[in-house]
């Protein structure tokens, strides 16, 4: 309940950002802000793996892009000509296909948005299951390269095959309907719920992650990143902890992937890519690891002004420089820099050196 | 397959397990000295490559080779005295995620003075066309250059650390950071050395193998994986290793084109990184009470 | 039959025989203790005993329960805790918290559990709070439940890793060199928790270098000596023992 509270003043930053938006006849900056949700959604999951797991990821654009090239591809991709094949049958009869009409008035038959999504969030599970257990018996070096090595075989899949587009990816997605008269498009008109159900997943995502860290299981997943050892010897099982908060982490980064190539109504190679693992990573490392409201807060603004173009061709630059000068001056995040704090030291030493002199 | 196909192959694999294995020293020279895995070791052989590529307007290409050599050591030493030296103990998290910025940041740079278009040095004798044949298959000459550079390149590293005194220094610093330090042994100044050794070794693979391979501004996080799993399949910090294994792993993904897709090319030699990562994280070479232990 | 008992236990490391065919039994409700001087491998025994790595040969069993193979989360579970000789301390959270995590094998909410915060677990989470509370009071210790835990006196980290191990319920409780690190006044205070914990019924089993320790509170005490086994029996016959004097006082 508490958790719930804590994350209403968020929900009327919202609801004032809309109607900001509104009122200063600036609402196209709301499919920034919706995709930017969607973006803070993996940063927040990856945050609950680094900061408390203790595990760091250079691969969750591939969890990010297995999520939303599966469901671009399900979606997409005509079955008609399968139509005799038993499983495509089955699937038929299950309800889980659609039948429509695409540009050139031909039939076509798809999988169903709702049952696309859940293929491609189980399958992105099921795969950080498979990597998850030999990888995170890594450390260090060894798991940041093991995972970086994962991200490029999905990168290098997603351009290998003609069934993902290749270089030029997936376009032409359809809307996911959530509801009757609630869905995931890119239509003008589809704005201003689009920006409400980014931002409702967003905070249902908080919720639960604020949720899970102060229980429990948060506390055994802070305690195996205090000394892994000691958390063993509590009867905390290290390896279980660490591959389902993994598998966590990786649900959190298909779900943004899948609604937002809904949204975008298309998906490309460059999602898959390192560039953008490491993003993740710099925006985790700017909010300060252990910190899911700084996540939240640097996920948002950091991929707002990206998305803006305010970067410029220096997009990449930026997050590279971001990451080391972090890394340098403040491991802890931009938040632990106590300005204030450190002004008034600065202020206060050059005081009493002054009275030193006198 | 016919012996000709059969020698082609094996030569792009030597070619290509040479250029792989001297980045595995790169990364072993660094991580000896220091700990650390320098995500970044493979923009150096960019750099490398490019510089040359660009200091060639102005000079013949052997001084052209020299001069970028010399400027990527110097870009190597202001990375470990502006991003590492002054860190005080920092966590390899830290330490990994700073070397992973470094080279972003030289991808960038890279990008915005050269950039997106594939460049390469002229071959250093004759041309595309012009090549050399060895049992009947036709080698271009460029190949023997870059076998003969790595060959050269990693005599020289082992006579370096046997025989001269800054070698064997740097050797105390690797075995025992500490005990060095005591020693008198400014453990400092041999990680920057570390670093600039590597950076040297690393843009002059990156002169030899341009006009084979080519250049451009993101081919180092493709090496740097490929380095990386050379390193590791030899041993951590094992330069023998390195060569061995660099050879293994070049040619057996130059036949696994005859098998796979060439899309699939890189996915492959991470797809070995995570076995071996998984199986035999130290080495194929090694034995586990040996990883314990760092020698070049 | 003996809560834990240990049969002819070796551990190698390369060509080092670091525990030589050693043989004891824990009865429910004692303090034993193994004393020897440094290297003579009692905290190799402790780690063998605990799962943190395999023996070479040998079993343990626990409770009738043999434990071979077990990693040490499932031996916690068993019903035995540690604590370290050099205190290990989940940095960066509260001392309550630290004691809260000691509840885990107790417990059951798990990933699903806690993100919707079913409410079955806010009973459990309750239950978990008060317990721990009730082990740092008993401990003395419960004005520094919401200090972080990293940041207290190295004789309050004492207190809160045993509050910790305690929180597991054990019926066996192992602490590998409680003393370590502690003044004679801070040791004294240390051995009469020993014996209060033993009081609630909880079986210790400690290594321990203080002699002084040892001799007062265990009510029996096997003597280690590179490896091997060289006497077990109550104090007062160890204080006699002329092998054990040899060894600690060295040959006249």
């Amino acid at each position: 309940m508490k958790k719930l509270l804590s994350v209403l003043p968020l929900l009327a930053v919202v609801i004032g950002i809309h109607f900001l938006a509104s009122a200063t006849d600036t609402m196209y900056y709301l499919t920034q802000m919706t995709m930017s949700a969607y973006y803070a959604l993996l940063i927040i999951g990856l945050c609950v793996l680094m900061g408390y797991a203790g595990q760091i990821s250079l691969g969750h654009a591939g969890f990010f892009a297995i999520g939303g090239y599966l469901s671009a591809a399900l979606t997409t991709h005509s079955l008609v000509s399968y139509q005799d094949n038993a499983v495509v049958s089955f699937l038929d009869s299950a309800g889980m296909l659609l039948a429509g009409h695409d540009l050139y008035g031909e039939a076509i038959l798809v999988v169903s948005p709702w049952a696309a999504c859940i293929v491609a969030v189980c399958t992105a599970a099921i795969i950080a299951v498979v990597i998850g257990i030999p990888v995170l018996k890594l450390k260090g070096h060894y798991l940041a390269m093991a995972t970086l090595g994962f991200g490029i075989i999905i990168y290098r899949v997603a351009l290998a095959l003609e069934y993902f587009g290749e270089a030029d990816g997936i376009s032409e997605v359809p809307a996911f309907v959530l509801l009757p008269g609630l869905s995931v498009s890119g239509n003008f008109s589809d704005r201003v719920q689009n920006y409400y159900i980014a931002w409702g997943l967003l905070l249902i995502g908080m919720v639960l992650l604020l949720n899970l860290i102060d229980s429990r299981v948060g506390r055994a997943l802070r305690g195996i990143h205090g000394s892994d050892e000691a958390a063993d010897a509590m009867g905390v099982n290290t390896s279980g902890f660490k591959l389902q908060t993994f598998v966590l982490s990786a649900v959190f980064a298909a779900i943004a992937g899948v609604f937002l190539t809904h949204y975008n109504g298309g998906i490309g190679p460059s999602e898959a890519g390192v560039m953008k693992s490491v993003r993740y990573v710099a925006i985790v490392a700017v909010g300060g690891m252990a910190h899911l409201w700084g996540a939240l807060l640097m996920g948002i603004v950091l991929n707002f002004l990206s998305l803006r173009g305010v970067f410029g061709s220096y997009d990449d630059a930026v997050f590279g420089l971001i990451l080391i000068l972090i890394m340098l001056f403040a491991p802890n995040g931009i938040l632990s820099l106590n300005i204030r704090h450190r002004l008034k030291q600065l202020l206060g030493r050059g005081k009493t050196d002054k009275e030193g002199e006198v | 397959m016919t012996t000709e196909l059969f020698i082609q192959y094996l030569m792009a694999g030597i070619t290509y397990g040479s250029i792989y294995a001297i980045v595995a020293i790169g990364f072993n020279i660094i991580y000896n000295t220091t700990g650390i895995i320098n995500f970044a070791q493979g923009e150096f052989v960019m750099f490398g490559g490019m510089i040359a590529i660009s200091l060639l307007q102005y000079m013949p290409m052997p001084l052209a080779i020299i001069l970028a050599v010399l400027i990527t050591m110097l870009i190597g030493a202001l990375i470990e005295v502006c991003f590492i030296r002054w860190l005080k103990s920092p966590s390899v998290l830290r330490l990994i995620i700073i070397t992973i910025g470094i080279s972003i940041i030289s991808r960038e740079v890279a990008v915005h003075i050269w950039g997106e278009s594939i460049r390469s040095l002229p071959y250093f004798v004759g041309n595309e066309i012009s090549s050399v044949a060895v049992f009947g298959a036709r080698v271009s000459s460029q190949v023997f250059w870059v076998i003969a550079a790595s060959a050269l390149m990693v005599v020289c590293l082992g006579i370096f650390f046997k025989t001269t005194s800054v070698g064997r220094e740097m050797r105390a610093c690797a075995s025992n950071r500490k005990a060095a330090t005591l020693c008198g042994i400014n453990t400092q100044n041999m990680v920057t050395l570390s670093f600039v050794l590597s950076a040297g070794i690393g843009a002059l693979a990156g002169c030899v193998m341009s006009p084979i391979t080519h250049s451009q501004y993101d081919m180092g996080t493709g090496l740097a994986i490929k380095g990386f799993t050379v390193a590791i399949l030899g041993g951590l910090g094992s330069s023998g290793g390195a060569v061995a294994a660099g050879l293994l792993l070049g040619i057996l993904e130059a036949f696994s084109v005859s098998v796979v897709p060439l899309a699939f090319q890189d996915a492959i030699s991470i797809a070995i990184l995570l076995i071996i990562l998984f199986v035999r994280p130290q080495g194929l070479f090694g034995s586990k009470e040996a990883a314990g232990l760092s020698e070049f | 039959m003996a809560l834990l008992e240990i049969n002819k236990l070796n551990k190698r490391f390369g060509g080092l025989l670091a525990v030589n065919d050693v043989s004891f039994q824990v009865e429910s409700g004692q303090i034993k203790a193994v004393i020897g001087p440094n290297g003579a491998g009692k905290t190799t025994l402790f780690n063998m005993i605990s799962g943190t790595f395999p023996a070479t040969s040998g079993t343990v069993s626990f409770q009738g329960r043999e434990l071979n193979g077990k990693k040490p989360f499932q031996v916690a579970a068993l019903g035995m805790a540690r604590t370290f000789q050099n205190i290990k301390m989940f940095s960066g959270m509260t001392a309550l918290e630290n004691v809260m995590v000691g509840r885990h094998v107790l417990s059951s909410a798990g990933f699903m559990a806690s993100m919707f915060r079913m409410p079955w677990t806010w009973k459990e989470e309750k239950e978990i709070r008060d317990k721990s509370m009730e082990l740092l009071a008993l401990l003395e210790i419960e004005e520094h439940a919401h200090t972080d835990a990293q940041s207290l006196a190295f004789g309050q980290q004492r207190a809160v890793e045993l509050a910790r191990a305690l929180a597991l319920e054990p019926s066996l409780l192992l602490l590998d060199e409680p003393a370590a690190g502690l003044n004679i006044y801070e040791t004294a205070e240390v051995g009469r928790l020993i014996t209060r914990i033993r009081d609630l019924g909880i079986t210790v089993l400690l290594v321990e270098h203080d002699m002084s320790l040892v001799m007062d509170i265990s009510d029996e005490i096997m003597v280690l000596c590179f490896g091997e086994k060289i006497a077990e029996d109550t104090p007062k016959n160890i204080q006699q023992n002329p092998e054990v004097i040899k060894i600690y006082l060295g040959e006249e």
